[in-house]
């Protein structure tokens, strides 16, 4: 699939379904009702047979096994050449490509795209013709399946809001806060795994949790690395996320610097266990909604991350 | 793609109790820094790794991995697999290479992540095209 350029909202909303062609089967696309001909109707046949059910191809089927694959194309060629009475065998397509009812709606856009056919007849491992699929059926599933999301959305949204419909306040704010150790590699990450339970348990949706956890995380990780500790708080309202890590030193001297991708001041040790590669603080940022840094050498370090509720479940970086 | 089939394709073997083979996983992820993990999968990713300490499985609890294969015969601390079988996340070894495992799994049919916001936009920026 190619990206258009385009705003944040549209941007959201294509990477959504980017992901959705790689979640959804071919079998949760295709046609079931298959029609079929056989290699014994002749052309003048076919030609009814696309008229009378709206289509533009069908598989050939001779006695149960699929032989090839015949489409409008064909049939134009054969009134071209005043050739109504031959038979679908002599002008169709042997041995088609095919796609299996198994794999991801992705092997389908591809082949779409290299192989340039309108339509691919789906079998299953056993070999039998289950389905058929044309470009169309692809969009169609794409759209069903957001639309199916949006409504599970609509009531992720109102289990979260609950708890605070419960609470009779004219404003509620919940609280949490975890200390977190520095230098203990151990327990490093703790804090952030009791916040992601946590916000699952008030009903947020899965990918806004999935982004909290992420940025709670990388930033849970920097205090552990760099200073000899500090807490993550997170507030939680009806609208957002606020999370804050603080520790009190040593601070960034260069925060323009830090934000760098791969940049970097940790030692080999750290390196070692797979962080210190300069991509936590842009990672946090690609999680955010709003994101703010302050520090000060010898004092300590503020991080604050806003990450909104019906920020559409974009994921990290999207 | 099930985790029966994972470790098919990979000759691999199970390190984790009660590990539900029918899991299954959407795409494929090779990495050995965790903030690439965190930034380029999606849910229900399998991660490949070499890294073998128990912030792997943190990391892919945060990144909502539920299984990782370690790669070219690494076996993880005990600490590693405890914390993988109380965060319920499956735990698979893979004598082979990380280019080799995920070959296997990506010819078999596993796609990859696909490409992000993130990579697009340093790409953009550096060679000027979309």
């Amino acid at each position: 699939m190619s990206i258009p350029p385009s705003t944040p909202e549209r941007k959201r909303e294509i990477t959504r379904l980017q992901e959705l062609v790689y979640e959804l089967r071919v079998r949760d696309a295709m046609t079931t009702r298959v029609i079929t001909v056989t290699p014994q109707t002749t052309i003048a046949e076919f030609r009814e047979v696309l008229r009378a059910n709206r289509i533009s191809g069908t598989p050939v089927v001779d006695e149960g096994r699929m032989v090839g694959i015949i489409s409008i194309e064909d049939l134009i060629k054969a009134l071209a050449a005043g050739q109504m009475n031959a038979t679908v065998g002599e002008k169709m397509t042997p041995r088609p490509a095919t796609l299996y009812d198994d794999e991801p709606l992705i092997h389908a856009v591809g082949k779409f795209s290299s192989l340039g056919y309108g339509r691919f007849p789906v079998i299953n491992r056993q070999g039998d013709l289950v389905g058929i699929l044309v470009q169309g059926d692809i969009v169609r599933a794409l759209l069903h399946q957001l639309e199916v999301e949006y409504h599970e959305e609509e009531i992720r949204r109102y289990r979260a809001s609950h708890i605070f419909e419960d609470i009779l306040a004219d404003q509620v704010t919940l609280r949490f806060r975890y200390q977190v150790p520095g230098g203990d590699f151990e327990r490093a990450g703790e804090a952030s795994s009791r916040l992601k339970k946590t916000l699952s348990r008030l009903g947020i949706h899965p990918r806004i949790v999935r982004r909290v956890a992420i940025a709670a995380y990388e930033a849970e990780m920097n205090i552990v690395i760099y200073t000899d500790g500090g807490e993550l708080i997170a507030e939680v309202d009806p609208e957002k996320v606020y999370l804050q890590a603080v520790d009190d030193g040593p601070g960034i001297p260069d925060i323009q610097k830090a934000m760098e991708p791969g940049f970097s001041t940790a030692p080999e040790w750290v390196r070692e266990m797979g962080f210190g590669a300069g991509m936590g603080l842009p990672n946090i940022q690609d999680c955010a909604d709003e994101m703010r840094l302050e520090s000060t050498v010898g004092v300590g370090t503020r991080l604050e991350v806003v990450i909104y509720l019906d920020s559409g479940g974009r994921p990290c970086g999207g | 793609m099930k985790l029966r089939e994972v470790l098919q394709l990979t000759d691999g073997k199970v390190l984790t109790r009660n590990t539900d083979l029918d899991l299954e996983v959407k795409m494929g992820c090779g990495a050995d820094l965790m903030s690439d993990v965190l930034a380029f999968t999606h849910e229900g990713t399998l991660l490949m790794s070499g890294l073998t300490n128990p912030q792997v499985v943190r990391t892919a609890e945060m990144a909502g991995i539920q299984a990782i294969v370690f790669v070219r015969g690494k076996i993880p601390p005990p600490e590693t697999i405890a914390l993988a079988e109380e965060k319920g996340i499956a735990l698979l070894a893979s004598k082979y290479t990380m280019f080799e495992t995920c070959g296997r799994l990506y010819k078999a049919g596993l796609p990859s992540c696909g490409l992000f916001e993130s990579s697009l936009k340093r790409w953009r920026e550096f060679f000027g095209e979309e």
